[in-house]
């Protein structure tokens, strides 16, 4: 076996750091994830081709001579409201509905915003150059692009700052107070269909701010969105919802896995061992869970 | 019970002559009847069991694939057949080509059916949309991964074997058409016999509520993959049928199409009405029809087309024709009136 990451030991570290900072944005989408999760009990499949959406706004600042770092301030605007169009067309007729029924509906949203992103700004894999180079590490062995570092550093901040608004601000405790128990928060003068909405719109903020730092660091294509969703689903279920630590961790982790993955199956597999690794941590959990599930509810 | 013998002998009369009738849409008309057999096994899951699928899309890439390599393998050396240009060096004989695909069509239907018993296990358990999310996960997972194999042609796709040439231009859309409406009748009938046992009752059973029925003795989890494999079984089988009808597998734009064959199905049994038996089959008729009729008017975008309908269909119709039909005439599904009930009901509105 000619694994090229057993014969460079230093790749390894390569790896894991890269991941982390790759993880730590999955971890930001994971947390738009649940926090839409938790309040109005959706599951958005449309969750990756939000993020690709966001990353398309980066990428054509940049087409028009503006830095593209300044997507990371505009683009969570555009997809506020992106995100609630989307709530008041769709997902409102949904939210008290049959899980399935969500899921369909934001699945066909999700292959709608593909074709027509598809259309829009053609099936070229494009990036967005944000010329600021790299970083060489330990003699050179390690290379780091500050556009990675910076938007992990970018991420944190957003993660931070979202926190931090859900504590404080009368918004975030609406929003927590529907979560908890809409019924409740209804009767207490909390306005829901607004507070969803609002959820709904952060969300989309959120991917928009993921988006435009993916479209810097990495590559931005139409049809890239799924496995976004994917990830951040997984992210979520591992972490449980509401246990944020646990999404940044898991976040890192998957990022880790993934560019392991990618060193010893080799790229064509990378995509495939994020999909299979959801499978396994499902069944897994079902086996956990099956232990438990002895007496009927 | 006479009236429902003359309608299934028309059909089967219609769907015998119906080559003959429109010999222009041989092909589509064989690719409705692959389409029907995708509703009627989803529905076996999503419509009676609960378990709302995106997964059955495995079966129906892995019964492709299966069938397409048996056929190739049973008589020549498979890898050189999937390296660039070499279907054209080795060419099946009528005998071979007929032979290889009975066998093939074997392989595309039982090996589903085993893959499905040895995961039914572990994928089954999940519930709601942990399974839902888990069987998407699978479905686009063996897409990606067999993306990656070299020997059934990676990336750069599989050619299945040409038809060969028995004498006549019309033989191979025939061969195909009465292959897969033959497939048809075969599941249907299927479908319909365990749809009149207990098997059905276990089924709806566990989608109304599992647990109860588990706690009434019912070995919920036996039934869940019984229901599977048969589900499995059909699929691989139209898998193979239509990889020989379209000539040609791609990892991810044909055998496991999760963004259209495997969403297809779920749009079709509920567009027809998920839960009934004829559902399905109207749903996969109605849709076949739009998407071949409006398609070409919306060239280049009919997956905008797609998204759109999926939303209004999901919202604005969830319980398909068979469940409005329901709503209206209930007396012909077999529903107790009561008149005075209805008359009320009427001036509500």
């Amino acid at each position: 076996m000619d694994f090229l990451i057993f014969q460079v030991p230093m790749l390894t570290l390569q790896a894991t750091l890269d991941g982390i900072l790759l993880g730590i944005l999955f971890a930001l989408i994971a947390y738009g994830m649940a926090l839409q999760w938790g309040v109005m009990n959706i599951i958005n499949i449309a969750q990756g081709d939000l993020v690709i959406l966001g990353g398309y706004i980066a990428y054509f600042m940049y087409l028009w001579g503006i830095h593209p770092a300044w997507g990371v301030i505009v683009s969570p605007f555009i997809m506020y409201f992106v995100g609630v169009g989307i709530y008041k067309l769709v997902i409102n007729k949904v939210v008290d509905r049959d899980l399935f029924i969500s899921i369909l509906a934001t699945f066909g949203i999700s292959i709608l915003f593909m074709q027509l992103m598809n259309f829009a700004f053609g099936a070229d894999v494009v990036l967005a150059n944000s010329g600021y180079g790299t970083t060489m590490l330990f003699d050179n062995s390690v290379t780091l692009p500050n556009s990675k570092i910076f938007s992990a550093f970018i991420s944190i901040v957003f993660a931070i700052g979202l926190v931090v608004y859900m504590k404080k601000s009368k918004l975030g405790r609406a929003i927590r107070a529907t979560a908890q128990n809409a019924r409740a928060a209804k009767i207490l003068g909390v306005d829901t269909e607004k507070v969803y909405a609002a959820t709904f719109g952060i969300n989309a903020a959120l991917c928009g701010v993921a988006g435009a730092l993916i479209s810097i660091t990495f590559t931005i294509h139409p049809y890239m969105g799924l496995p976004y969703t994917i990830r951040s689903f997984m992210i979520v279920i591992v972490a449980g919802l509401g246990n944020l630590p646990g999404v940044a961790m898991s976040g890192m982790g998957l990022g880790v896995f993934e560019e392991f993955a990618d060193y010893i199956l080799g790229t064509e597999f990378r995509i495939g061992s994020v999909f299979l690794l959801l499978v396994l941590i499902l069944v897994y959990r079902r086996f956990k869970l099956s232990r438990k599930r002895e007496y009927l509810k | 019970m006479n009236k429902n013998i003359i309608l299934y002998a028309a059909l089967l009369i219609f769907g015998l002559a119906a080559p003959f009738i429109f010999p222009a849409f041989k092909v589509q008309l064989s690719i409705l009847c692959v389409l029907i057999v995708l509703a009627l096994t989803w529905n076996i899951q999503g419509g009676e069991m609960g378990y709302n699928t995106f997964g059955n899309i495995l079966f129906y890439g892995l019964g492709m694939y299966l069938c397409a390599s048996v056929q190739v393998g049973m008589f020549f050396p498979l890898a050189e057949w999937t390296e660039s240009g070499g279907e054209k060096t080795f060419v099946h004989t009528p005998t071979q080509f007929f032979q290889g695909m009975a066998m093939g069509l074997v392989f595309a239907a039982v090996i589903p059916t085993i893959v499905a018993g040895l995961i039914g296990y572990s994928i089954l358990g999940l519930r709601g949309h942990y399974f839902a999310i888990c069987t998407l996960g699978l479905g686009v997972a063996a897409g990606e991964i067999s993306g990656g194999i070299e020997i059934i042609g990676a990336g750069q796709g599989f050619t299945t074997p040409p038809f060969p040439d028995v004498g006549s231009l019309e033989a191979r859309g025939e061969f195909f058409y009465f292959l897969s409406f033959m497939a048809v009748v075969l599941t249907f009938i299927t479908v319909k016999s365990i749809y009149s046992t207990r098997f059905k009752l276990i089924l709806n059973a566990i989608r109304d509520n599992e647990d109860k029925a588990e706690a009434m003795g019912i070995q919920t989890m036996k039934y869940k993959i019984i229901g599977w494999m048969i589900s499995a079984f059909f699929c691989g089988l139209a898998g193979g049928i239509m990889g020989g009808l379209v000539g040609y597998i791609d990892s991810t734009d044909v055998a496991f199409d999760g963004r259209e064959m495997g969403v297809f199905m779920v749009l079709m049994a509920i567009l027809g009405g998920k839960g009934t038996l004829w559902g399905p089959v109207i749903g996969a008729t109605v849709f076949h029809i739009f998407k071949e009729g409006f398609w070409t008017f919306f060239l280049g975008w009919q997956y905008v087309a797609l998204g759109v309908l999926i939303v209004v269909i999901v919202i604005y119709f969830p319980e398909g024709i068979m469940g409005w039909l329901r709503e209206k005439y209930p007396e012909r599904f077999g529903e107790v009136v009561d008149e005075a009930d209805r008359k009320a009901q009427v001036e509500l509105k």
